[in-house]
């Protein structure tokens, strides 16, 4: 008898499934897509029509201010919805299903890269939907069509860490309440970085950690594309922090899943 | 033990496996004939779970040797994996996906050739009566549809061993039956090997051609339903007395092997016609009051009763 192998074509294949199943659950309900794109627009009207009159005094007033804010917006947005993931992989693992794909012979990963597969194209949507919002209130991009599928490019590979991350998060917490818990921090990042207001206006130590952490270069890098504003290294400090954040991530998830299921 | 691997479609020595301090399988020795049907009988918390468990690559041992559909399970998981089927005791479809889908996720996932798919997934919800609420998600299921499906699911693949974690716990007597046709016409059409856990000692009699019988870790008897009951004996009668005076004269005159003083009844071995004569002339000529009599038939409790000794705890948390 042969041993059974499984090639990096059947992996693939076997992703490919699970993500048809991940697209089948978001499409019966799509209220969780409405949800996912639904509290960063909120967000969105709210910084700009509540705070935005007061937070853009300094640079010109409301206007000037849907520009800088919608990129930190759209961060916000990708975070909200790795939380979305979260709680999705939570539950998901605690069904008899997931037990079953442990017991074929299926590329073991493949239901976690289902996941991220999955919530990419669904956090793609909300910030379309968010992005539709933006310029229907005054978002006016500079980005020319090279810029754009750079934002895009961008903006993937930030989702992509952030998914991964989510993933293994999900699956470390003991309760889909302790996952969903896990990843607000990951909220609130975008504001105590340059996403909301410029770190030159923060005090000494946050501001120091507001110009380091991840969400600053993303922010700046994705505002440079869009709005022309400066990137310089910004760019390559977001390429590494997505590397590092999708590796880590990915082999964290990977390491969670192959353990034995908690008696 | 002598293990014919070419005519087994399931062998273990010695398998052992402890979590923490508590040891669940303190050595487990199998032997399973392919195309015929094992049934592991035990009280809930026994560790029947954690046999199909191992067996089915869920989780590893601590200790033994296994090879299941003639693939060693520590070495080769992924080919056990391809020759097997599982149906737990908890429900392994998904629910959001419709019974339709769920078959074809499955399809996918043993990677049917395209034109076969939806022919696959048509002829099993036929087979398993599914046909009508193939377009409805499975959350909607009642108990018996949604184990019809999870049977239906794990047959895709086409496994040559099936491994059945209770499947009728929890259903009712109808379903079960349903559930029961549906084991036994597996074994006749297909030839597959079954490796069945059960609670019910009548489950497995009318089911298995040989049964473990499993109690604290370890196999405490193994042979045909027949030899089984052979040892278990015929049942027991029970006997329900009006009061106290009455209960207490004959627990002193019977043979009693349980009391229970509150209720004032006895259960004294027997439930054949010869026993159940000589029975109801012992309480005719002492003028007993019986209030009520009921004649058992062996289950789980006299066969641990006759085996070990002790009486099950059937709501044992595990």
């Amino acid at each position: 008898m042969s041993t059974v192998s499984i090639s990096a074509a059947d992996a693939f294949a076997d992703s490919v499934t699970m993500l048809r199943r991940q697209l089948r659950h978001m499409l019966r309900y799509p209220a969780l897509i409405l949800t996912a794109a639904g509290v960063p627009v909120a967000i969105l009207l709210l910084f700009v029509y509540v705070l935005g009159g007061a937070l853009g005094a300094a640079s010109g007033g409301r206007d000037a201010y849907v520009d800088y804010v919608v990129p930190g917006v759209i961060l916000m947005t990708a975070a909200t919805a790795a939380q979305g993931t979260a709680i999705s992989v939570a539950i998901d693992m605690t069904e008899g299903i997931v037990a079953r794909f442990r017991t074929m012979a299926i590329a073991r990963v493949s239901v976690l890269t289902g996941h991220v597969l999955g919530s990419l194209i669904q956090t793609m949507l909300s910030i379309a939907a968010v992005t539709g919002v933006a310029l229907l209130i005054g978002f006016g991009p500079s980005a020319n069509a090279g810029e754009w599928l750079g934002a895009i490019g961008v903006l993937v590979m930030i989702i992509l860490a952030l998914t991964w991350l989510a993933v293994a998060l999900a699956m470390a917490a003991k309760s889909v309440a302790t996952a969903s818990n896990m990843l607000t921090p990951l909220m609130i990042l975008p504001m105590m970085g340059s996403g909301f207001v410029p770190t030159e206006s923060m005090p000494t130590g946050l501001r120091w950690f507001a110009e380091y952490q991840p969400f600053t270069p993303f922010i700046e890098t994705l505002r440079g594309l869009l709005m022309g504003t400066p990137i310089g290294d910004s760019a390559l400090w977001a390429a590494g922090w997505c590397a590092l954040i999708t590796l880590g991530g990915f082999l964290w998830a990977k390491r969670l899943y192959n353990r034995e299921p908690a008696k | 033990m002598t293990v014919d691997i070419g005519r087994s479609a399931i062998t273990a020595t010695a398998v052992r496996k402890a979590y923490g301090g508590h040891v669940v399988l303190d050595g487990i020795d199998l032997d399973i004939p392919r195309g015929s049907v094992f049934a592991l009988l035990g009280p809930n918390g026994a560790g029947k779970t954690t046999v199909v468990q191992i067996l089915s690559t869920l989780i590893r041992a601590d200790a033994g040797r296994m090879r299941v559909a003639g693939h060693d399970v520590a070495a080769e998981p992924d080919a056990v994996r391809a020759a097997i089927g599982v149906t737990g005791q908890f429900s392994a479809v998904d629910g959001f996906l419709t019974g339709e889908e769920n078959l074809l996720l499955m399809a996918d996932l043993n990677r049917l050739p395209r034109a076969l798919r939806r022919a696959s997934a048509a002829d099993l919800l036929r087979r398993f009566d599914l046909t009508e609420a193939a377009r409805k998600p499975a959350a909607t299921y009642s108990g018996g549809m949604r184990r019809r499906l999870d049977l239906a699911m794990t047959l895709v693949g086409r496994p040559r061993v099936i491994f059945l974690d209770e499947p009728t716990t929890g259903l009712d007597p109808r379903s079960r039956r349903t559930m029961w046709d549906i084991i036994r016409g597996l074994v006749a059409d297909e030839g597959v090997t079954i490796f069945l856990t059960t609670q019910y000692l009548e489950e497995a009699d009318r089911l298995a051609d040989r049964i473990a019988v499993l109690h604290e870790g370890r196999l405490v008897a193994e042979g045909s339903p027949g030899e089984l009951k052979r040892r278990v004996g015929a049942g027991h009668i029970s006997l329900r007395f009006a009061d106290r005076p009455g209960y207490e004269r004959a627990a002193g005159l019977l043979d009693a092997v349980s009391r229970d003083d509150e209720a004032y009844t006895l259960q004294v071995p027997g439930g054949d016609v010869a026993s159940l004569r000589a029975l109801l002339d012992r309480v005719e000529r002492a003028a007993l009051t019986v209030e009520e009599l009921q004649v058992r038939t062996p289950d789980l409790d006299d066969v641990f009763f006759a085996l070990t000794g002790d009486v099950t705890e059937q709501e044992t948390a595990r």
